[in-house]
């Protein structure tokens, strides 16, 4: 018998504890070591057991116990290098010998606090249930009262505007001949305003995302514009973009954001002489609808060469990005000082727009922009968006849903007569369940101007692993398994970014269909449905009257 | 979808005419409304044409009320024309069908006709206030020398029920509208022409962009853009909007209503001035289909179609009588002599004008501006 101290597991968690269970099967397994060797998190490992068989040689059966030392896949149970459920073992085993299974009786939040650090981790609200945009339908179609328009035959014209836009009645136009002109003598400043495709790709910054990958979403923003005619903007997240992009046409695509860090901002600065372009507009991040109210931090690990010489900062160091900005004390000094002055950086060429974290304050925040004859825009992210960096508790537990926030947002601008001045862009959850075309069509007739995507194009143009069920999930400690959030070139090695490019222009045009699809039975074609609140419904009476549209069963 | 009838003469003629054109297309009305909207008026109301007429329908119990608001406010009664109506199977005669002649509170017979237009719409839109809840008073247009008439039923019937056959009414221009009732509860304030200070209109198609037009509309301040029982009275209001508190010239109905694509704005020579209301006006797109007809206050009649071109549109006619219609045998019904080969079908791009005087026939093309 064995002493009593030898079977103390008690301070160990055992696998039933962890979010995913490694499932091996020892008969397929060849030992090749490929699923360890790639498996991002050291979760699992080669290791040897003493097996006890029973053996039988001969033509008689002669059973006899025999010892034999055998090699086996082996799963830890040291919490800090729990198995995330990526399955990158999987994609890699020539045998389909191994593959995670997802423990929904796992006790990881209990313990994923050791040192007394929070969990953090990238990715998204682990929270599967479909959002409320999944439950909207399109529900007034017209076929005989109102024949339908042909998706596949008609001209259809699926643009939005990002910019401050001017009521009719103070355009400085005058009659000259029966024809309109502008008076250009009357000094009146027209804001500037530019024609983009409705759907934009939201900010994820060179750092939280591999040189391969952002460089894969640029080449495709750039394709859609140049050769399929789709004017698909691109924001690049705090920590400026590469000078070669900066000082190229092609800037003229993309949106630089700057955010509390001010992160490449140096950078950006200095190449303001040497811009050929303006860039399409300029997003201040005041809040990020996945991690309301905190900041970012990109871990030294990843600052390296390019990182530190695009934002302008030592190598290896971490950066992080304060939750608010340092220079910020109140909306109607601070921000309208900061909209101005990113305007004046451009004389006034360029939109200028504040980004916030969903929010029961939006409504305050909206109508002192509304107030602000420079800001081009409110863009609100809600809480179903991704983030590369934050505590779990602020993923999980902070922010709001983007629907009733964008709907309410509307209205008021509606009530005011202004929704056609102050646009709304929607973030935060389109597409959570892939069906962004719909998502993004909702979000267009709850009142949305444009609609900004993140994860979901991680997801479509680089198959990152992560979902609802805190699968992967690591975006935040440089161990991408597919390359798309790590500085590691052993990693974003893996990741092609003409694949990436491919990807995001067939995403871009599938999309375009799919809006065409719904759009065309409900009978628009030449202008968004923006705020055609009749033609949908949802199958929640409270949702229905939350959001001022029809209930369906 | 609706039936269209408007005719623009350089003569007085009877809007029987424009009945019998309806009739000609009798399958596609379904007696659910017809409305009609004079103007030029001739007969006995051509000595009152500064003065305004207020055109509705009254119980018993909203004529008094109406009397007295009326009396109130300082307008006085010159003349009242009533339509002899004559009992006929399916149509539900109401009280008291009038149009009535005021003249001007004293207060106001000085005053610019600005402000006695908003006087105008102010009265009636506080009649219809005061008469909606009960229907004791229906009001529909109250300005000089407009008459607007609408009933539910088939428009021939509503010829015989109003006796327009043997009445001495006539008018310039007619617009008459045959309602294909769909969406909507029957409701008469839902039935086209739709008329605000001047400005009418009519349409046969279904408004996709009802809601988001309204919302915009509704946000101007003006307190004439109410009501949208039916959600074609946008149009009309788009058009007062368009000419009349922006100031446009009338073409520009076209660019607002259906915007060009930017390519296609660039090779305008008022390329700058039209971006901007393709973008300031983006709200008041109508996309869905529909084709307009209607009439500005000098007397201007026009025809305008949807971006895709989905309704049926004509205009045809000699010189000194004009008819702009959803079919052409409405046309031909109303206007037999004419040089058929030169009727004129608006595509998508045209926006067709005929002067006051029905002396020619203009074609605006909107991609050369």
């Amino acid at each position: 018998m064995e002493p009593a101290s030898r079977l103390d597991n008690n301070h160990e968690l055992s696998l039933r504890d962890f979010p995913y269970i490694i499932r091996w099967r020892d008969e397929r397994c060849k030992r090749c070591g490929r699923c360890t060797a790639v498996c991002p998190m050291f979760s699992i490992e080669p290791s040897v057991i003493v097996q006890r068989i029973l053996h039988s040689e001969g033509g008689m059966p002669e059973p006899k116990a025999v010892r034999r030392v055998v090699t086996i896949i082996k799963q830890s149970t040291d919490i800090g290098r729990y198995c995330t459920g990526c399955a990158a073992c999987t994609l890699v085993c020539p045998n389909e010998a191994i593959e995670p299974e997802y423990n929904s009786r796992n006790k990881f939040p209990f313990h994923k606090n050791k040192g007394g650090h929070p969990y953090r981790r990238g990715g998204r609200r682990n929270d599967p249930r479909p959002s409320t945009l999944d439950r909207l339908r399109f529900t007034r179609i017209s076929m005989l009262t109102d024949p339908a328009l042909d998706a596949g035959r008609h001209e259809f014209r699926i643009r939005t505007y990002l910019g401050r836009i001017l009521p009719a009645e103070e355009l400085p136009l005058k009659i000259i001949n029966g024809k309109l002109d502008v008076d250009k003598k009357s000094g009146k400043f027209i804001p500037p305003v530019r024609e983009i495709y409705p759907v934009m790709i939201g900010s994820m910054s060179i750092g939280a995302l591999s040189p391969n990958m952002w460089e894969g979403l640029a080449m495709g923003v750039t394709y859609l514009n140049e050769v399929e005619n789709m004017p698909v903007v691109m924001c690049s997240g705090e920590g400026g973009m590469p000078q070669r992009l900066l000082k190229s046409r092609f800037i003229k695509y993309f949106i630089p954001q700057i955010a509390s860090g001010y992160f490449g901002w140096d950078e950006i600065v200095r190449a303001l002489p040497h811009m050929v372009e303006d860039p399409c507009a300029i997003e201040i991040k005041y809040g990020q609808g996945a991690k309301p109210g905190d900041g970012g931090l990109l871990m030294a690990h990843k600052v390296l060469k390019l990182i530190s010489e695009i934002r302008g900062v030592p190598m290896g160091v971490d950066l992080p990005s304060p939750p608010t900005h340092q220079t910020k004390y109140s909306i109607e000094e601070a921000v309208a000082k900061m909209i101005q002055s990113m305007s004046m950086a451009w004389g006034f060429r360029v939109p200028v727009y504040p980004k916030i974290s969903g929010s029961r304050t939006a409504k305050a925040v909206l109508n002192n922009l509304v107030r602000n004859p420079f800001a081009a825009a409110l863009s609100i992210d809600g809480d179903d968006g991704g983030t590369g960096a934050a505590y779990n508790v602020s993923m999980d537990s902070m922010g709001h849903p983007i629907a009733s926030n964008i709907r309410e947002c509307y209205l008021d601008l509606v009530a005011q007569g202004k929704q056609n001045e102050l646009l709304l862009i929607a973030a935060g959850g389109a597409g959570k369940k892939g069906n962004l075309a719909a998502n993004a069509a909702a979000l267009f007739m709850l009142g949305a101007s444009a609609v900004s995507i993140g994860k979901y194009i991680m997801q479509a143009a680089a198959g990152c692993f992560g979902d609802e069920y805190n699968r992967c999930n690591v975006c935040n400690i440089g161990r991408c398994p597919r390359g798309i959030t790590t500085q590691d070139p052993r990693l974003y090695r893996r990741l092609d970014p003409d694949v990436v490019a491919e990807r995001v222009v067939e995403v871009f045009k599938s999309i375009d269909v799919e809006l065409k699809k719904i759009f065309a039975p409900m009978g628009r074609s030449t202008e968004l449905p923006i705020g055609m609140s009749d033609g949908i419904s949802a199958d929640d009476p409270a949702v229905a009257e939350r959001l001022k549209i029809s209930y369906v069963c | 979808m609706c039936r269209l009838v408007a005719i623009t003469s350089d003569e007085y003629f009877s809007p029987i005419e424009n009945i019998i054109a309806l009739e000609t297309m009798k399958e596609g009305h379904d007696g659910s409304g017809m409305g009609l909207a004079l103007k030029g008026l001739g007969g006995e109301f051509e000595e009152f044409k500064d003065y305004p007429i207020l055109s509705g329908i009254c119980s018993r119990d909203g004529i008094n009320k109406l009397d007295s608001f009326m009396d109130r406010l300082g307008f006085r009664l010159k003349y009242t024309w009533t339509p002899k109506t004559r009992p006929v199977k399916g149509i539900e005669a109401r009280d008291y069908y009038f149009s009535r002649v005021y003249d001007y509170p004293d207060v106001f017979k000085d005053r610019p006709f600005e402000d006695k237009e908003n006087l105008l719409l102010n009265t009636r839109l506080s009649l219809r206030k005061l008469g909606e809840s009960d229907e004791s008073i229906i009001v529909f247009s109250f300005y000089p020398d407009i008459i607007t008439l609408k009933e539910v039923g088939d428009p021939l019937q509503l010829g015989t029920f109003f006796g327009l056959d043997k009445s001495s009414l006539k008018a310039k221009i007619i617009l008459a509208q045959g309602r294909q009732n769909t969406n909507y509860a029957i409701n008469l304030y839902a039935c086209h022409p739709f008329f605000i200070q001047g400005y009418g209109s009519m349409t046969n198609g279904e408004n996709t962009a009802f809601v988001p037009i309204r919302e915009f509309l509704s946000g101007r301040g003006f307190p004439g853009y109410i009501g949208y029982n039916s959600d074609s009275e946008v149009f009309c209001h788009i058009l007062h909007y368009t000419c009349k508190r922006l100031g446009y010239p009338l073409t520009y109905y076209k660019d607002i209503v259906t915007p060009l694509k930017q390519e296609e704005i660039n090779a305008r020579a008022d390329s700058e001035a039209a971006r901007f209301l393709k973008i300031s006006l983006r709200p008041l797109c109508i996309d869905g289909p529909n084709c307009v007809i209607g009439f500005t206050p000098d007397g201007t009649c026009f025809m305008v179609q949807d971006a895709k071109k989905l309704r049926p549109g004509v205009v045809g006619g000699s010189k000194g009588k004009y008819g702009l219609m959803s079919e052409e045998c409405g046309l031909d019904s109303a206007i037999p002599k004419r040089e058929r080969s030169e009727d004129i079908f608006p595509m998508k791009f045209d926006m067709v004008i005929i002067k006051p005087g029905a002396r020619e026939v203009t074609v605006w093309n909107q991609l050369h501006g």
